[in-house]
């Protein structure tokens, strides 16, 4: 090895450096592709549906009466929706605090085979300072949605 | 009054930053300018009156000063004193005002203790640090003025967000900002060097020991920030990938393939330009963390104000040092001398494979941490977590570790891998043997396989550089390295072992009711209303008994905060040496109806206790080595004290 110049082995560290880092940033860009989940309102949804087991986030208001406590005692049923379309959502879990009917909330989970969306995390608002950030413009969007429906 | 004179003590060190820039640009442009040596007792000062400004701040937030609108906004009367004092960084204003601080007192530490380097690179050195601060100075006054006054003054304050009422919280904050600012001076170091170009050995000895220092806060932050999550949240986790844990993770990986550049630069005279770049990259993703969570473009707990304009400002500074700093590289870093060469299988190549390795999972979860700004831009929200970070870092961490286990017993320079035989085979046996275990134990979860696996031969091979050596004559820097790596070994096993064997447990029981839970088994006895300081509970008494064994008693709370109004869950952990048992307590399950169910989340975490005792003793292992080589530059300092007193005698 001792036959390397100094330049040239100055030169295969750069090299090998940048291949690392470029390979590393190929693996990246290739795996958020595939892995990075969605945000969804229910009308995407509906239009647009992901294939089932995929990780996605889904975003809405909790529908008035729609939540029902399964016998179990742990299980919570119930249904997202904007104005538009209507997902069936069920979660096992503890559910926040300020989980309600008629405020918003944002799933994390997959759709199952029967196109009803079980979640894994409920992210519902923490406090006034944490919002979850696609909350905030749901609301906006939600509101003017309620404008366009009164007029 | 007091604010007052905190925010004048500001304003003099922001004066004072300017003047040690000026005269160190002055200094640097003629060699025996006066002003030269004005630059350390300014850095003195100036230290001193950030940290004069800091106190004024704990002062105001103490008595609970609503005239101050930074107290009004976050802290409350009713508050427990240590929440009061905790409450001045736990928001944006404070936090700002204690990277400053910590930052000017850094310079101040350099400015007094630091003589190891040419007189022209320190003032280089100083002058960088300044010129850092100088920039965040700008932005307190002008964006987030932390002593800012209310009229008329509130009778009472909003209070602090109860998730961070914790002791965790008075420890975890400046713990990890003594890492993220510690890392300027590393940062400044290496602009210094660039500036005189003297990057050599000499250069990475008296960069070491600042580089270690940050790193062992940063370890220590870390770590303590996981636990802070894993029992105060209450969701069982112990790692999110949330953009706030990643911004801490991302210098602690540059810091680390820092370190170990350092001491191929140290002992080899090797890797200077890539080490130069390191110093500018480690300082470079604490800011870009700070960007991230304090910018407001990524909402987490951590992120405490959603201001545009303050976004915008810290990107300015952003690019002001990050692009400054790499256009001073790009200009200097072909004038750095080549270093020494050495042989593909040696002790330079297993560092640089770490460096390479390190800066892998640096860009992974980069990467991953600004997708969803990027897709955004475009429309489209995503975000990004575990599916991604898990196998992606894994597949930098794995030959990392393989290489580790290997590295620390090659020489320097030129070595054969047929010397390393017996070692070799040792650890490759030990890790097919956990292999085969893991799998009959853990069927088809492949990572935590992969890390039951890497884990006993990394903790075996770690602790190989100490055969054939007298123990009471290793030096301390070889135990600090050794105890490092063992811990690496004690994390991962805590981690793989978490993400194996843990069983979880969500039921719904009445008062009297049993369930079990891996090798548990849990009786709900009681629920009953407690008060506390500024909250008032639900509080279950779950009686927890072990394989059979007498029942331990165990309380998660439900807790009511009504300053702000929060409800959480207040986990309750039982530890024993083999993992811990995780509780938490939920809401009725049926309604109100009296004699209900109670709905009750159960963990058995196996051995989950090492992921924090793996943080601990690898934080060890880096105070180990600071001690050491700290000692032996001392010894150095006044062996050559010695020889040039002796000189001035003899030349009498």
């Amino acid at each position: 090895m001792s036959a390397i110049k100094a330049k040239h082995q100055r030169l295969i560290l750069a090299l090998i450096a940048l291949v690392a880092i470029l390979a590393a940033g190929a693996l990246a860009a290739w795996a958020l592709r595939s892995q990075a989940s969605y945000f969804y309102l229910p009308a995407d949804l509906a239009a647009n549906p992901p294939e089932a087991g995929r990780a996605i986030r889904l975003g809405g208001m909790v529908e008035a009466g729609s939540v029902a406590k399964a016998p179990d005692g742990v299980t919570v049923r119930f249904v997202v929706g904007d104005g538009k379309a209507r997902v069936p959502v069920s979660f096992k879990g503890i559910v926040p605090d300020l989980f309600k009917e008629g405020s918003g909330v944002v799933a994390e989970g997959r759709l199952d085979s029967e196109g009803r969306f079980v979640a894994d995390n409920l992210l519902a608002k923490h406090d006034e300072k944490y919002v979850p950030r696609e909350m905030k413009d749901m609301t906006a969007d939600q509101a003017r949605a309620a404008v366009r429906n009164t007029q | 009054m007091i604010a007052e004179f905190g925010l004048a003590a500001l304003w003099l060190a922001a004066a004072l930053a300017l003047l040690q820039f000026g005269s160190g640009v002055a200094a640097l442009r003629k060699g025996d300018s006066p002003l030269a040596a004005l630059v350390r007792p300014v850095a003195v000062v100036q230290g001193a009156l950030a940290l004069l400004a800091f106190a004024a701040l704990l002062l105001v937030f103490a008595e609970t000063d609503l005239s101050v609108k930074l107290v009004a906004l976050n802290s409350h009367s009713a508050k427990p004193m240590m929440y009061k004092i905790a409450g001045a960084w736990g928001n944006h204003e404070g936090s700002m005002l204690l990277w400053v601080t910590v930052m000017g007192l850094a310079g101040s530490f350099v400015a007094v203790v630091e003589r190891r380097l040419p007189e022209p690179t320190m003032i280089a050195t100083l002058l960088g640090q300044a010129f850092v601060s100088l920039g965040f100075y700008v932005f307190l006054l002008f964006a987030s003025n932390p002593f800012e006054r209310l009229n008329p003054v509130p009778p009472e304050g909003q209070g602090l967000n109860p998730l961070l009422q914790d002791p965790g919280l008075a420890f975890h904050p400046p713990t990890l900002y003594l890492g993220y600012v510690g890392l300027s001076i590393a940062f400044s170091f290496a602009v210094g060097a660039l500036l005189t170009r003297q990057v050599g050995p000499a250069f990475a000895r008296a960069m070491r020991p600042w580089v270690l220092g940050a790193w062992i806060f940063l370890t220590l932050g870390i770590t303590a920030g996981s636990y802070w999550a894993y029992y105060e949240l209450g969701w069982g986790g112990w790692w999110f990938w949330d953009p706030v844990e990643n911004a801490s993770l991302m210098p602690w990986l540059a810091a680390t393939a820092l370190l170990h550049s350092c001491s191929v630069l140290a002992a080899r005279n090797a890797l200077r330009a890539w080490t130069v770049m390191l110093g500018v990259v480690a300082f470079s993703m604490s800011m870009v963390g700070t960007f991230l969570v304090r910018s407001g473009i990524l909402t987490s707990v951590h992120a405490f104000a959603v201001d545009p304009k303050r976004g915008t400002f810290i990107l300015a500074l952003l690019a002001i040092y990050i692009g400054g700093a790499l256009a001073l590289f790009a200009f200097r870093a072909a004038t750095v001398t080549e270093g020494e060469r050495f042989a593909v299988t040696s002790r330079e190549s297993a560092l640089v494979f770490n460096n390479v390795m390190l800066s892998g999972i640096l860009g992974i979860v980069l990467m991953g941490t600004l997708y969803p700004l990027v897709t955004e831009a475009f429309g489209e929200r995503v975000s990004v977590g575990p599916p991604y970070f898990n196998p992606m870092s894994a597949v930098f961490v794995v030959p990392m570790l393989i290489v580790l286990a290997v590295g620390p017993l090659l020489r320097w320079r030129r070595d054969s891998l047929s010397r390393l035989r017996m070692p070799m085979v040792v650890a490759g046996v030990v890790g097919l043997a956990a292999l085969g275990l893991a799998i009959v134990l853990a069927p088809g979860k492949v990572l935590p396989i992969i890390g039951l696996a890497l884990a006993p031969a990394v903790a075996v091979a770690s602790l190989l550089p100490l055969r054939g050596r007298k123990l009471a004559q290793v030096k301390l820097p070889l135990w600090g390295m050794v105890i490092a790596h063992f811990g690496i070994a004690v994390a991962l096993l805590g981690m793989a072992a978490e993400g194996a064997f843990t069983t979880e447990r969500l039921v719904a029981l009445r008062v009297g009711e049993t369930t079990p839970v891996g090798p548990w088994q849990i009786r709900l006895a009681r629920i009953e209303p407690v008060a506390g300081p500024n909250w008032t509970a639900l509080e279950a008494t779950l009686e927890a008994s072990y394989a059979g064994g007498k029942p331990i008693l165990t309380h998660p709370q439900a807790r009511m905060f009504w300053a702000p109004v929060q409800n959480t869950a207040e986990s309750a952990l039982l530890t024993r040496w083999n993992g811990q048992l995780y509780t938490v307590l939920g809401d009725k399950a049926d309604g109100d109806a009296n004699g209900g169910r109670w709905q009750l989340r159960l963990w058995w975490k196996p051995l989950v206790t090492l992921i924090w005792l793996g943080g601990a003793l690898i934080a060890l292992g880096g105070l180990l080595a600071l001690v050491g080589r700290v000692a032996s530059d001392l010894r150095r300092l006044v062996a050559s004290d010695k020889i040039a007193f002796r000189r001035v005698r003899q030349g009498r």
